[in-house]
């Protein structure tokens, strides 16, 4: 078979966008989805006499994602390159990148591999670049539109070493720098507005041989499962090729979600020398240590450590502390009701989040993270039942009342009458009703028919709505 | 010849500009004895000297995150040679 | 009030003796009756209009600066709001500017009247006018000579008395060079003094805005409303603002001048003993003459030849046709559109050092061209910083010879040879100004005062006590003084 006899190398380049108010290089709105060219200052159009100006959020939170992969460099000093090429969505006939002096290189993040192993995956070097503007090709017959709102839009480029050897273990990367980004909030995540995007270089090589196979680059690819299919589709293109007889050309390949197939993008290939050289219109960016230590505040627990500490701390299920974890807004959540928890224990707070809270929030077709319910409620459901105020049935009908409602847990059992009984008098007359009118019943179980004593629990949770203490009645039936 | 034909042809696909059959020739020749100019730099050894980009001996100066720029899009679009009420218009791009 | 210095019109206009209208008229008159000349590109009536209206109504009220109600035109390169700025290119001929330049900003908040738009090198690239799309511009001392470039059209509207003052732009000698062939003085400051913001950039790391004018006393008023610092250049020197004529009356007594001797030895004579003369004459007004040696000056033409294209060529791939200026007809397709809007809408001058500059980045040169330049331009930095510690100033020529005629110099490297006495300077960043020193065969010639870096005060000092002294600066061409 042929996988065995060939082995896959993958990089990974993601732009990310970043979440700044204004332009990398102009004070330009940078919100998306705005009408056509309604966000573009002069800069963006290149009106001749236009000059950059950085914007220091960009800087910042270029900083923060080299403190959260651990990178060994963040430059001291990084510079501006001119990466030269003319197209209609780059206007000024060059991109801003950094070619020479990035600011972030030499970081490392894991992934698990296939067989559940944990993977170290390296991190090149990570650059600020200025995103372009997007050409519309569908509107018009002989034309395309070119909409520069896009243009100057701060990107940092994530440049991965050739780490990965198949699409899982790509997409299994991609998703880690998503939670990065979005964990560190310097990046909105969104794929589907392109703030989120991914290249792919493939190759393939004989088992066994060092060097790497010739490699084609993946371009547009804006989902997660898209990596992976076009990944898997263009692994199979090259083996073809290369059983064939032929030889991978490198070049930049299209993924076609739609027809589902990668095809070579010949404008690209044109003119691919791009002069770099430095902007003679930007400085030096000059920081200190102290700069980029001020940075560390603003760097969050990450989902990797956040797993291990619910793991060692809370004692809560491999899959529960993962699934808590990768997702910031519920495990910002579940950690701020954590803290406010006496007697109920973070594992039943990880339970009742995930299934009951998860599936009311769907119910209602939102999310945990649209904060419906405040960790001050939450947090006082779960102790009312862990200090025996109410059954977890209760639990479940008030959490849905709580849904929409500033009522507190202890409003809504005093006005609902919710709370469980457990004083021994009130549930005594009870069951000395229940005697009355069961004696043929009442006379089994004092024989030891154990059936019935569950009967008798069950009368009492009829009579009460669910709200009796069980404990309780169970000491009152032996007590008779 | 310090420069050559083909390279001058391809000089001009990178800039975008096009130099006819008529004037290939001098233009070569021109650009030739520019890089005969040029290259008295090579004569003196530069190999310990830090490159000067720019005469100011000074940093990148850096602009809070605010928005102060407006964008004016009709009279963006009015600049343009061709373009319609929402777009800037050239011959399609292909992919 | 042709030829008449700043502080003199302001008089006149505070005296009530003319009009701000009427000097305006003046100015405009004279544009028409020298049109020949070709200094000007565009007139800009409605904005003056306005401004005369308001520098008025300044005047009247008492209110306003040294330069309200003085005219100037700006060299084609500055962003002018709502005028054509063309950088003498046929890319740009119906460009309107949405924005003002700081510099153009700067002025008009000073009171300025802008007349005119002033011709120019293509994208200031020349140093002869010769490389306009909107033609040469003449010399007023001889009509069959260039003025100099690429600030020609400013030289020669200040030389035939058109404009008291107008701004150009300095890259590798572009406002110096013309100044002394036109017989006016002209200033560049330290890069980084004067905004980049609006200026039309074609080395962005060389590029300096800066003024002529008859006397270095009204380039020193023009220029301090000119300069400060401007948020939106990156490259802006973060400085105070600076009276640039707080040192003018100083006596240069004891000032220590530095001259070349290696420069000297290189001019023909009638050149070399008329710049002679005029050293000896800061001699005379009590400056000491120190030899100096800028051992790796010789190379700035070859590093500045790598330099500035390259940064050309990569700040000119805006024009290309799609979002403003000239688009060639019918293009076929996208190719098509950028390469014939570029070879149609470009001169030759300016295509020339595109491809220099594309051919010096491109792969494998990079380092040998482009990082070696760079490195070049820091010895030749630090030549100039170790004569620093030995002289205040340095005297030296402008240019190897006087006005030249048309179409006198074919071939591009000997045109280029004109500024190897200004590039140096450029290279390192350092203010200097050429002034006028007198005629050699009936042409005007200048002296170079180079300064420290911000040291522009101290040159304006040197050239404003030797003007005190001399009257070269007040010789008109024959046939303008009417």
């Amino acid at each position: 078979m042929s996988k065995q006899k060939y082995e896959t190398v993958i990089g990974l380049e993601i732009h990310t966008q970043l979440k700044t108010k204004s332009k990398l290089f102009a004070a330009t709105d940078t919100t998306y989805g705005a009408s056509p060219n309604s966000q573009v200052s002069f800069l963006e159009a290149a009106i001749p006499g236009q000059l950059p100006v950085f914007n220091e959020k960009v800087l910042r939170y270029a900083i923060r994602f080299g403190l959260a992969v651990g990178a060994k460099v963040i430059a001291k000093e990084s510079r501006f390159d001119r990466k030269n090429y003319f197209y209609p969505d780059s206007p000024k006939g060059y991109q801003i990148t950094q070619l020479h002096h990035p600011i972030v290189e030499h970081g490392s993040l894991t992934i698990e591999d296939a067989n559940g192993n944990s993977k170290l995956i390296r991190i090149n070097r990570a650059h600020i670049e200025e995103d372009a503007g997007k050409s519309i090709h569908t509107k018009y017959a002989d034309y395309s539109g070119i909409d520069l709102n896009r243009c100057g839009t701060p990107l940092i480029e994530i440049v991965s070493e050739p780490d990965m050897s198949n699409a899982k273990e790509a997409v299994a990367y991609m998703k880690e720098i998503h939670s990065i980004v979005t964990h560190l909030g310097i990046c909105d995540g969104n794929l589907q507005e392109g703030s989120f995007r991914c290249d792919a270089n493939v190759s393939i090589r004989p088992v066994g041989q060092k060097e790497l196979g010739t490699r084609t680059e993946l371009k547009n690819i804006n989902s997660f499962r898209f990596v992976e299919k076009a990944i898997n589709l263009e692994v199979k293109r090259q083996i073809k090729r290369v059983e064939a007889g032929n030889k991978v050309v490198q070049e930049t390949r299209l993924y076609d979600a739609e027809k589902h197939e990668t095809r070579s993008m010949r404008s690209k290939e044109e003119a691919n020398d791009y002069r770099y050289f430095p902007d003679p219109d930007l400085l030096p960016v000059v920081i200190d240590q102290a700069y980029i230590d001020n940075e560390k505040k603003y760097i969050p627990e990450f989902p990797a450590k956040k797993i291990l500490r619910y793991l060692n701390e809370f004692d809560l299920t491999e899959d529960d502390a993962k699934a808590i974890a990768h997702d910031k807004n519920l495990s910002l959540f579940f950690d701020e009701t954590v803290k406010l928890l006496k007697k109920a224990t973070a594992k039943t707070c990880a339970n009742r989040l995930l299934a009951d809270v998860s599936s009311l929030a769907k119910s209602h077709n939102a999310t945990v993270s649209d904060k419906i319910i405040s960790a001050e409620q939450f947090s006082e459901l779960l102790e009312a039942q862990a200090t025996g105020i109410i059954s977890h049935k209760i639990a479940k009908v008030i959490l849905e009342q709580l849904w929409d409602s500033q009522l507190s847990v202890k409003e809504i059992i005093e006005k609902e009458g919710l709370a469980q009984v457990s004083d021994s008098g009130e549930l005594e007359a009870i069951i000395e009703v229940l005697i009355k009118t069961n004696q043929n019943q009442f006379q089994e179980y004092k024989e030891g028919n154990m059936k019935m004593f569950n009967f008798f629990v069950g009368q009492v949770m009829k009579q009460t709505k669910g709200r009796a203490n069980p404990a309780e009645v169970k000491l009152i039936l032996e007590k008779l | 010849m310090l420069i050559n034909r083909k390279e001058v042809e391809q000089i001009a696909v990178l800039a975008k500009l096009a130099v006819s059959e008529s004037e290939i020739e001098a233009v070569t020749h021109s650009l030739g004895s520019v890089v005969e100019m040029i290259n008295h730099i090579s004569e003196v050894n530069t190999d310990a000297i830090k490159p000067m980009a720019n005469p100011m001996d000074v940093v990148q100066r850096l602009r809070a995150d605010k928005v102060t720029e407006t964008s004016n899009k009709p009279q963006l679009l009015a600049m343009a040679p061709n373009a319609d009420e929402d777009y800037y218009l050239v011959p399609t791009v292909v992919e | 009030m042709k030829f008449t210095g700043i502080k003199q019109i302001a008089q006149a206009l505070r005296s009530k003796v003319i009009s701000v209208q009427e000097l305006y008229d003046e100015s405009v008159q004279r544009l028409n009756t020298y049109e020949e000349l070709n200094c000007i590109i565009n007139t800009t009536p409605e904005l003056a209009a306005a401004q005369i209206k308001k520098a008025q109504t300044q005047i009247d009220t008492n209110q306003g600066s040294l330069l309200t109600g003085v005219p100037i035109v700006h060299k084609d390169l500055f962003c002018v709001k709502n005028t054509k700025t063309t950088c003498g290119s046929k890319i740009l001929e119906n460009f309107v500017a949405p924005y003002d330049a700081t510099i153009v900003e700067n002025l008009n908040g000073a009171g300025m009247v802008t007349i005119a738009k002033a011709n120019m090198d293509e994208f200031a690239m020349g140093s002869s006018n010769e490389n306009s799309f909107f033609g040469v511009v003449k010399n007023p001392w001889d009509l069959t000579r260039v003025p100099g470039g690429s600030s020609g059209g400013s030289a020669a509207s200040v030389a035939a008395g058109i404009s008291p003052i107008a701004t150009g732009s300095d890259t590798g000698g572009s406002i110096r060079q013309p100044a002394a062939l036109c017989g006016v003085t002209g200033i560049k400051p330290s890069y980084g003094r004067a905004s980049r913001y609006g200026m039309v950039a074609f080395a962005s790391s060389l590029d300096q805005a800066g003024v002529f004018a008859r006397a270095a006393e009204d380039c020193a008023y023009v220029l301090s409303e000119m300069c400060g610092f401007d948020g939106r250049d990156s490259t802006s020197a973060h400085v105070a603002k600076e009276d640039f004529s707080q040192n003018l009356n100083k006596s240069i007594k004891g000032m220590k001048i530095g001259i070349i001797p290696e420069w000297m030895d290189s001019l023909d004579d009638k050149l070399k003993n008329q710049t002679i003369t005029a050293i000896n004459k800061l001699k005379d007004l009590g400056a000491q003459l120190i030899e100096i040696e800028l051992p790796k000056a010789h190379l700035a033409v070859s590093a500045y030849y790598v330099l500035a294209p390259a940064e050309c060529s990569s700040n000119l791939s805006r024009f290309d046709g799609v979002r403003y200026g000239y688009q060639c007809d019918n293009p076929k397709d996208l190719n098509d559109l950028y390469v014939r809007t570029r070879t149609e809408g470009f001169g030759e001058e300016v295509k020339r050092r595109i491809m220099i500059g594309t051919w010096a980045l491109s792969a494998g040169f990079y380092d040998a061209y482009y990082r070696k330049a760079q490195k070049i331009r820091r010895l030749i930095a630090d030549d100039f910083q170790s004569a620093f510690t030995q002289v205040d100033i340095i005297a030296a020529p402008v240019t190897p010879e006087a006005a030249f005629e048309f179409n006198a110099k074919k071939d591009p490297v000997s045109m280029y040879q004109e500024d190897i006495f200004t590039i140096p300077s450029s290279l390192a960043g350092l203010p200097c100004l050429s002034m006028p020193i007198g005629l050699v065969d009936n042409l005007p010639v200048g002296l170079q005062l180079i300064g420290n870096n911000l040291a522009e005060s101290t040159i304006l000092n040197a050239a404003h006590q030797y003007q005190q002294d001399t009257s070269f600066h007040k010789l008109v061409a024959e046939g303008y003084d009417e």
